[in-house]
């Protein structure tokens, strides 16, 4: 996709790339490296240094037999796979396996003000969400205990640094403080993994923050 | 011969043009690769074979070379031996069925049968399908074209070069990194490395595919 000016740092890839990301960063990097060439070719040059890596392995024994087993676990010829095909709604084919569906299919939860809020994934305090913000509204404000990268995946928002639109990514961490706000317009949908709560600056929200696990 | 007239205008003393377009180049002119010329090339021979004929010579050349190597990958990255094996076997298996979607003019055998190797360490030791980023729409259907393919798989050999130059703490880095032993901020991807000509070798493949497809 063009016009992404966002784009995911070169750590995030390689640790993606080499398998090193806690499950709700893989998603996101996965959906992301789907909007954007850019991310896709320099995925690619870091899973060749992972060929690299495997092609200068010294050589394990194998089992005696394993040829044979393994060509016994072959039946017959290749097997075609069919293509998938490209997906037509806003959600890229990683987002759509997790939620069900395109947009219409996530179980959204309220968060009070007219925002609202989907968890896809959580596991030790490293979560994944879709977060939904209506078009002019905003995020309420918050710091980070840990770091925080989103995803715009439909309009766009804009916090203290800069504008956020479809296909950008934004990295968080916890020196940065940020209120995004949702253009006017059109509704805002993002896809936030976080790696642990944050923590909102306003006393109703802080209160409320344990009830509804952002 | 493609030189005789450069040979007649030089021996009768006159100038000799300096072609600008691309080097003459064996694999381009008859559209097949000599597999014995580059040892990437032969590996991208064999899973050709596979491909087109479900040839079990081809197959049996790159058990032999690339099985004990993942083996070795999964048990570095923290698998007993009977799993590694296990594992090693399932992850042949997938190379067999899947050979027909290997493109040759994006990555190497080698970084193709990492991220296979990749993806099912992560199922097995960590326990969830990775997402994956969406298929393209656009390829790889027929054959890719060979001076890509060259291309590509001569800056791969550059990096692969580049990578056993490094002074061998550097070198331990990105192996424990891709073994997964650092976690994603401990990865740092300043080597130096010339990943630069790979992401910009794989953007040009990325778009004359686009480009032909639409």
């Amino acid at each position: 996709m063009n016009g992404i000016k966002h784009h995911i740092s070169d750590d995030l890839l390689m640790g993606y790339a080499a398998g090193a990301l806690p499950q709700a960063f893989d998603l996101v990097v996965a959906t992301h490296v789907s909007l954007s060439d850019d991310a896709r070719a320099r995925l690619a040059g870091f899973e060749e240094l992972g060929g690299v890596v495997l092609s200068d392995m010294e050589e394990a024994d194998l089992a005696e037999d394993s040829l044979e087993r393994t060509l016994a676990r072959i039946a017959g010829t290749p097997v075609r796979e069919k293509r998938v095909e490209p997906s037509r709604g806003i959600f890229p084919e990683p987002l759509r396996k997790i939620v069900g569906g395109d947009e219409d299919a996530v179980k959204w939860r309220s968060l009070g003000t007219g925002a609202r809020q989907s968890l896809l994934h959580i596991e030790d305090g490293v979560s994944a969400r879709l977060l939904y913000i209506p078009a002019g509204q905003a995020m309420p404000e918050h710091g980070h205990r840990g770091m925080e990268l989103t995803l715009v995946l439909k309009g766009a928002y804009r916090d203290e640094t800069d504008r956020f639109a479809r296909g950008d990514v934004e990295f968080a961490d916890e020196d940065m403080d940020h209120t995004p706000i949702a253009e006017d317009g059109e509704d805002c949908i993002c896809l936030v993994a976080t790696d642990q709560r944050l923590r909102f600056k306003g006393l109703l929200p802080r209160i409320a923050q344990p009830f509804i696990g952002i | 011969m493609f030189n005789d007239h450069a040979e007649q205008v030089a021996a009768a003393g006159g100038f000799v043009p300096i072609s600008l377009g691309p080097r003459p180049c064996r694999a381009a002119h008859d559209g097949t690769v000599t597999p014995t010329e580059k040892t990437e090339l032969h590996w991208v021979a064999c899973v050709t074979a596979i491909a087109k004929d479900g040839d079990k010579a081809s197959f049996a050349r790159l058990f032999r070379h690339f099985a004990p190597r993942v083996k070795a990958f999964l048990i570095k990255s923290g698998a007993d031996e009977s799993l590694a094996e296990e594992c090693m076997q399932d992850v042949m298996a997938t190379i067999w069925q899947k050979a027909h979607l290997y493109d040759a003019s994006r990555a190497s055998v080698a970084t193709w049968i990492f991220t296979i190797a990749r993806n099912r360490k992560i199922d097995l030791l960590r326990r969830y399908a990775r997402p994956e980023p969406e298929a393209l729409p656009w390829g790889p259907e027929g054959e890719p074209d060979q001076a890509d393919v060259m291309a590509l798989q001569q800056d791969i050999e550059r990096l692969a070069a580049a990578i056993r130059q490094l002074p061998e703490k550097q070198r331990i880095l990105i192996e424990r990194a891709y073994f997964g032993e650092l976690t994603h901020s401990e990865i740092a991807a300043e080597t130096g490395l010339p990943l630069g000509t790979i992401k910009s070798r794989i953007r040009l493949a990325l778009e004359r595919l686009r480009h032909a497809m639409n």
